[in-house]
């Protein structure tokens, strides 16, 4: 939990590095923004909110504050997580509102330089593009960056 | 002490420090035109403030010092040490003067001319800037606390002297009021709410776990820790609320200032100022309460000799009001003005492009008059000062609506305007019942629940269905159930409902329904949060909280079960108006909805119906050629709809009972389908007997039926017997849907064709029209044209001035103003009964005399 909030200043002081926290969600490696980051927590209890839409798993209590928890594998399409393995998660600030994103494995805060980062193939399901910023090329393995603001942004796309 | 005293000694003394310092910053900086701004700013307000006080001591001496900023603002004194000590020793006079003010709650006698001749001396100096001639003067005597009625003696020091010999005073009294109250950032509460309540999840985790262990050395600190963690979520919890007055405190005095303006005569009644909500929200409404209470002193009420002329008191009257209502807060602004000219509304709508022609054809009074609160909409014919500058009622709604809130307004030209805020609880505090459905939580706010009943099992009463839907037999009456677990899509779950339910009888507005759910829990108090914006399509949450246990609930909303539930399958297609509509219960009765005799659905206003029974076929007897059932000790007669209908030949026979006093009737029935809430409009009236017209309920053709019809059929002796073929017309007139809607019906199947209008305008426009009744019902008190002017009107002329007039009576003193008026008899309001022997007598008397 402290973890990133060391690094993150270490993030900004260098301009041209970009900082994220990376998460892993069926095999696929996740980057977002440190600066949306505001914890990292283990398995939580989530009470379910009946009629939310599928992609909210529920809603949970963090420290006295009501978080909703949104499921980032029904949100990308993928297939429901195995009863057996225990989720974390993410809790992300947007407009002042905290969302935590379900995952299966919390990974690393990488500061990587913004050169790197580069469009993501035209060919990528459209769900994920819709949520996708950009992928960074790491050693073995594809970074894909989350845009917070897209990614919570479905209860509307739903609507119109 | 007086409040508004209080605040302004609190805010000087605020002003006061700040002064003392920018002063000084200002003697460093001569040259700080935003710094001198902003002192200047700050002097004036004081001036300000006093002269509104009436303290004209220290007006003056503010005054004067205002003056001599101003020309050092105007370049034409520049700021140098004799300067700034003059102006800091007006400001010490100004505080000495207070430190009195708050002592004593008056301002101390005594005088400041000496003081006031200087510094007038000095901003005349630039006008002739020969010489300033320092005044010589005693030495440094800033603290005059100590002798408030000694006139203020003016230092005149060395700049090095200056500052130091300004200070003393600022420790002074002037600063005591300050410490009583202080001001704290909301986001500090916020995070303290945060941290009480996990405090308080911490506190129940520890009870718990000492609970399991029996450890007595703990348990004594812990009950202890138990009730001070209590307490202080109370008090943080406190922090937030605020009377609803503080809002109001102003409002006096701008409606006095506007009084005198415009030459007008109002009075303020301020009901329910101690109304709690939430500082935040508190904040966020005053603009709007003030905004709209100057509207109505400016635009609502007229001049007193216009008053005059319309034959109302020349002082006109602004009624603020606010109260608790199903878990919202309602303030309400009304005034007897003018009102609001229809067609003046009309007028501007369209010259301001908002409606077409055709678009207002089509619009009710109501519609119309809702226009007001679109975009750039403003009906006042010049600008004054007041309003009319372009921030309208579309900003106010705007800024309601910002804090979930809404806005309604009722007007009748002539009689003055009423606005309706309706203010969620959001961030507030709320009792509420914890219920469980398929093993989840939810809350119920307690100001919603009418009652709980057992259901099932071993209790007295049983949920029974109608083809699926749920009712409850509750004293008598037929209560319409609403079952949680299919509303919120629980059925998917493998937890087996248990045998045993519980009820919760749920009021919305006038109507009452029940939700069935599992288990009941205790009540709780509860924090209300808003949900997350995702979540805020769901019109069943009002909210969701956190509970004592750290689980999240959601708070359900009756409001959007009501209108979600009572549509049954055609709410998605509601817009959001009818929805508002229907929560309101405006114009929506329960209706019970069955075949019958022909595919034809057929429908009956639930409220007439007893209850819903299913007969053994076995235990149909005949008794004078017509079938009869044993029926809770006697012989209930059975009918059928028409010849085409027909008793079943074997099972259970579905039948709905109507009883009436004594009497009881089962009408025969193929199948009950349903029981929805829908408007009640009888669309066409019916020459078939037993069918008092059709009406659309639910989407389709429906034919109302005449209950009493049926009952005259058997009941030879039935009090209000219709003739069957021969409708006699009723004109209800009441502006209370509420009423309406019950006595239409009422009367509907008494035998009669009821038209039902608003207002006695509406019924003179009827009149107009050449539309003609047997018999007018009219309530006595309503707003615009009452009841007893209504009658004089139609007894005064026209063609209706033979027409019978019952007169709906709510009190001792309506009787005999209508009795004066012209009503031919009279009905208490309430008694349904009366009301329908009254028409039937009045009809009876006149064919008597006829």
């Amino acid at each position: 939990m402290s973890k990133p909030k060391t690094t993150a200043s270490a993030g900004v002081t260098t301009t041209e590095e970009r900082v994220y926290v990376t998460l892993m969600v069926a095999d696929q490696l996740f980057g977002v923004p440190i600066h949306a980051v505001q914890d990292v927590l283990g398995p939580q209890r989530i009470n379910s909110i009946p009629l939310a839409p599928s992609e909210v798993a529920g809603s949970l209590n963090l420290r006295g504050r009501i978080v909703t928890a949104i499921d980032l594998r029904k949100r990308l399409g993928l297939p429901t997580r195995a009863a057996d393995q225990p989720g974390m998660s993410v809790v992300v600030d947007h407009n002042g509102e905290l969302y935590s994103l379900l995952m299966d494995q919390a990974g690393e805060v990488m500061s990587l330089p913004a050169a790197d980062f580069e469009p993501y193939p035209s060919t990528l399901d459209p769900l994920w593009q819709e949520v996708t910023s950009g992928i960074y090329q790491l050693d073995g393995r594809l970074l894909v960056i989350l845009e917070i603001e897209r990614l919570l942004d479905f209860g509307k796309a739903k609507a119109a | 002490m007086d409040d508004l005293l209080r605040e302004f000694l609190t805010e000087s003394a605020e002003s006061l420090a700040v002064l003392d310092l920018e002063l000084v910053r200002l003697e460093k900086n001569p040259n700080d035109q935003e710094l001198l701004s902003n002192i200047f700013r700050l002097v004036h307000t004081v001036k300000g403030t006093c002269g509104f006080l009436g303290l004209p001591r220290l007006e003056a001496v503010a005054h004067a010092g205002e003056n001599v900023l101003g020309r050092i603002r105007e370049g034409k004194l520049s700021v140098d040490a004799q300067a700034i000590t003059l102006i800091l020793t007006s400001i010490d006079c100004i505080k000495s003067i207070l430190a009195e003010i708050e002592r004593t709650e008056a301002e101390p006698e005594g005088n400041d001319a000496d003081l006031i001749a200087r510094l007038n001396a000095f901003a005349e100096s630039a006008d002739a800037p020969a010489t300033v001639a320092p005044t010589p003067a005693e030495p440094v005597v800033a603290k005059v606390e100590a002798a408030p009625a000694a006139p203020a003696h003016v230092e005149t020091a060395a700049p090095s002297a200056a500052k130091p010999g300004a200070k003393p005073a600022e420790g002074g009294p002037a600063t005591a009021e300050a410490t009583q109250t202080i001001r704290v950032n909301v986001g500090l509460l916020e995070n303290l709410m945060n941290l009480v309540s996990e405090m308080v999840l911490t506190r129940n985790q520890l009870l718990q776990i000492v609970r399991g262990r029996n450890d007595t050395e703990l348990t004594v600190p812990l009950q202890r820790l138990s009730h001070t963690t209590t307490e202080l979520q109370e008090g943080v919890m406190k922090t937030r609320m605020q009377p609803i007055g503080n809002a109001w405190n102003q409002l006096p005095r701008i409606v006095r200032d506007l009084a005198r303006d415009l030459g007008k005569e109002i009075t303020l009644e301020m009901h329910g100022a101690e109304t709690e909500l939430d500082r935040q929200v508190l904040e966020l409404i005053k603009d709007p309460l003030t905004h709209m209470v100057r509207n109505s002193g400016d635009h609502g009420l007229e001049k007193p000799e216009d008053r005059r002329a319309a034959g109302k008191p020349d002082t006109g009257k602004i009624v603020l009001e606010a109260f608790h209502e199903g878990g919202h807060i309602i303030v309400k602004i009304s005034d007897d003005g003018r009102g609001l000219a229809l067609k003046r509304i009309k007028d501007k709508a369209l010259q301001q492009g908002l409606v077409t022609e055709t678009d207002l054809a089509q619009m009710s009074e109501n519609q119309i008059q809702q226009l007001i609160f679109r975009a750039g909409f403003s009906t006042a014919e010049k600008v004054t000062n007041v309003s009319g500058r372009g921030v309208g009622m579309d900003v106010v709604r705007t800024n309601i609506e910002k804090i979930g809130g809404t806005i309604e307004m009722k007007s009748v030209e002539g009689k003055g305007t009423t606005f309706t805020i309706k203010i969620p609880l959001t961030l507030a505090i709320v009792s509420a019942l914890i219920v469980e459905c398929a093993n989840e939580r939810f809350a119920v706010p307690q100001i919603n629940v009418v009652e709980l009943v057992r259901a099932g099992g071993k209790s007295d009463h049983a949920i029974e269905k109608i083809n699926g839907t749920p009712v409850l037999r509750l004293r008598e009456a037929l209560l319409p159930l609403v079952s949680l677990r299919r509303l919120l899509k629980l059925d998917a779950t493998d937890i087996a409902e248990p045998d045993e339910a519980f009820v919760i009888v749920t009021a919305v507005g006038s109507q009452h329904f029940g939700i069935i759910v599992d288990r009941v829990f205790d009540t709780e108090e509860i924090v209300v949060k808003p949900v997350a914006p995702i979540l805020r399509d769901i019109s069943l949450y009002s909210g969701n909280t956190i509970l004592g246990d750290g689980s999240v609930v959601m708070i359900l909303d009756p409001n959007g079960i009501a209108s979600t539930s009572g549509a049954g399958e055609i709410s998605d297609d509601r817009t959001t108006e009818e929805a508002h509509a229907a929560a309101r219960g405006e114009d929506r009765s329960a209706i019970l909805l069955f075949r019958a005799g022909g595919n034809t659905p057929k429908a009956v206003p639930l409220s007439l119906v007893a209850r819903l029974e299913e007969i053994d076929v076995a235990a149909i007897e005949r008794s004078n050629g017509m079938p009869v059932v044993q029926y809770r000790g006697q012989l209930m007669p059975l009918v059928t709809v028409n010849d085409n209908a027909a008793i079943k030949d074997t099972g259970r026979q579905p039948v709905v009972v109507f009883t009436d006093d004594s009497r009881s009737m089962g009408l025969i029935v193929d199948e009950i389908t349903d029981i929805v809430e829908d408007t009640f409009a009888l669309e066409l009236a019916s020459g078939q007997p037993g069918v008092v017209g059709s009406a659309v309920i639910a989407g389709k053709a429906t034919e109302v039926i005449d209950v009493a019809y049926y009952m005259g059929i058997i009941h030879a002796d039935w009090t209000h017997a219709a003739t069957g073929d021969e409708h006699k017309r009723v004109l209800l007139v009441d502006d209370s849907p509420f009423f309406r809607n019950l006595l239409k019906p009422l009367l509907a199947v008494a035998g009669y064709e009821v038209t039902a209008v608003e207002s006695a305008e509406e019924a003179l426009r009827l009149r107009d029209r050449g539309e003609s009744f047997d018999v007018i019902v009219s309530d006595i008190t309503m707003p615009g044209i009452d009841g007893c002017a209504l009658a004089s009107e139609i007894r005064s002329g026209g063609a209706w001035q033979a027409t019978p007039l019952v007169a709906l009576a709510a009190n001792a003193s309506d009787i005999q103003r209508g009795q004066a008026a012209g009503f031919n008899d009279l009905a208490a309001k309430f008694d349904r009964e009366a009301i329908v022997s009254k028409v039937s007598q009045t009809l009876l008397n006149l064919q008597g005399a006829a």
